[in-house]
């Protein structure tokens, strides 16, 4: 059973169509991009999926192991990392300390745990946000732009920390970007999405081998980067 | 400190002393303006009766502030509920604003009797709204992602009010309290002017009226620096345990 499976999705907002007809199946275990211009209805999307929003069509969607990181960190200002990150288990009524020391962990960020999220950087922000979607061991991971607004240096060393967690938690990972090199670095497939209302242009897999961090460099990664580039400028015309 | 401090200070006496020079040189009748000097003495004569009027005026006026503080924040998360019944209810909110106080304060005599509780009740309307009205504004202003990361976890409703909604409306809320600390003085003093008791232990508004009538000016200057006092007393109470309460807020914001 694939992790998510639609059908002839549409959502408008008033005389606004943001998505018309989408079709679209998620395998489990797999790191799928969604590319697009923005504006096109890729959040839209995903927050049908998450069940934050409703549209027309069949939504099938296993949602009971489900987390969502979005372009901000939106932590609570009053609250620590260590605490921030334990909410989600404290609104499920499941506290386990043990589940946040092993998520701030895994984000490397086991020293601000008594820190407040104004004490940190943007990308410790971040961390701390992914730690948080982490802490309930989620088997689909939704995210939206969740590193738009970092420096270069930082989303690449976030990206590669992303993908060693996927690659060792058989996570099903749906990520928006509109970052082309970071879609390709990141995700097993590329989906690019048309302007709005938002069709789907291209769906491929993306043929790289291991991602370290030298894999930016190799020819391949150039040439499947290309190959979406194209794609959304054909969608821009 | 010293600079926050001495320049208020140093306007403050030249204004007292330009006071008195000019009551001296121009000497007007004494019921119109007596000299800061006489002020001084009569208030030092009848300090019995100030203290003890400060203290009625103050019970009543911090108990009516407890009410509105508390149902304030109440009503405010009622409101909040829903769309439908912020506007069913928000009109009637701002009419009942606009009615003065000195207006209903007859009512609450026939309702609660002369005394305290009236005064009190006064003191709570006057306070109620801007407690109302910054914590509602607080609510509305939660970030919608984290309602949406709430509801995506299956929070209850008790869950969003405690764990999202109140705290992320502290700030909100601290600023509403502090306006209604100084209303709830004022209200309490109004209040007395209708409802309050002349035996007893009568509070500062009784203190006014009947010194007004004496044309005990002196006294009437004292009673008013005790209103303006116990408003500064009950503001610098309030903003004090507001501070302690955000303290977390304070280390965040850092
Ligand atoms: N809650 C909303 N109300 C009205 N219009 C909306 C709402 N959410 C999204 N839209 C509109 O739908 C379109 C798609 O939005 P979105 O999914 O956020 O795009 P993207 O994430 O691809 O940038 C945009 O034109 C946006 O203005
Ligand atoms: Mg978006």
């Amino acid at each position: 059973m694939p992790a998510v499976a639609l059908q002839g999705v549409r959502r408008s907002f008033g005389d606004v169509v943001a998505l018309d007809g989408v079709d679209l199946s998620v395998e489990q275990g797999d790191f799928v991009a969604l590319i697009g211009p923005s504006g096109c209805g890729k959040s839209t999307l995903l927050r049908i999926i998450a069940g934050l929003d409703a549209g027309e069509g069949q939504v099938a969607v296993d949602r009971s192991s489900i987390a969502y990181v979005f372009q901000d960190a939106h932590l609570l200002p009053w609250r620590t990392v260590a605490d921030n990150v334990a909410l989600p288990l404290e609104l499920r009524g499941v506290p386990d300390r043990g589940a946040v020391a092993r998520a701030l962990a895994d984000v490397e960020l086991t020293d601000a745990a008594d820190r407040y999220p104004a004490q940190l950087s943007g990308g410790m922000r971040m961390r701390a946000s992914i730690a948080r979607a982490l802490v309930t061991e989620p088997r689909l991971l939704l995210m939206d732009e969740p590193f738009a607004a970092l420096d270069e240096i930082t989303r690449n060393r976030l990206d590669e920390r992303l993908r060693a967690l996927w690659a060792s938690r058989g996570l099903t990972v749906l990520f928006v970007t509109h970052a082309i090199f970071e879609a390709t670095f990141l995700a097993e497939r590329a989906i690019v999405m048309s302007k709005r209302p938002a069709r789907i242009l291209y769906d491929a897999r993306i043929e790289l081998g291991e991602r370290t961090s030298a894999v930016r460099g190799e020819p391949a990664f150039a040439h499947e980067a290309g190959k979406i580039l194209a794609a959304l400028e054909r969608g821009s015309e | 400190m010293r600079r926050t401090i001495l320049p208020p200070l140093l306007a403050g006496a030249s204004g007292l002393l330009l006071w008195e020079g000019a009551v001296r040189v121009l000497k007007p009748a004494a019921y119109l303006l007596p000299p800061p000097s006489t002020i001084a003495r009569a208030a030092v004569a009848d300090s019995g009766t100030l203290a003890s009027a400060c203290l009625t005026t103050g019970t009543s006026a911090l108990a009516g502030f407890a009410f509105s503080a508390v149902l304030g924040v109440a009503i405010a998360v009622f409101l909040s509920t829903s769309r439908w019944i912020e506007r069913a209810f928000h009109p009637y909110a701002i009419l009942l604003q606009t009615v003065p106080i000195v207006a209903i304060a007859p009512l609450l005599v026939l309702w609660f009797g002369v005394g305290g509780r009236a005064v009190t009740a006064s003191a709570f309307i006057v306070s109620v709204f801007p407690v109302i009205t910054n914590t509602l504004a607080g609510i509305r202003s939660v970030d919608p992602a984290l309602r949406d990361l709430f509801r995506l976890y299956g929070a209850s409703r008790g869950a969003v009010l405690f764990r999202l909604e109140l705290p992320w409306a502290t700030l909100s809320i601290a600023t509403g309290l502090r306006v209604a600390s100084g209303l709830a003085v004022i209200g309490a003093i109004v209040g007395e002017f209708v409802a309050g008791f002349s035996e007893g232990n009568p509070g500062l508004g009784i203190v006014v009226m009947t010194s007004y009538r004496q044309l005990r000016t002196d006294l009437l200057f004292g009673a008013v620096g005790c209103s303006a006092l116990l408003g500064m007393v009950l503001f610098g109470l309030v903003s004090g345990g507001a501070h302690l309460l955000l303290r977390r807020w304070h280390i965040a914001a850092s």
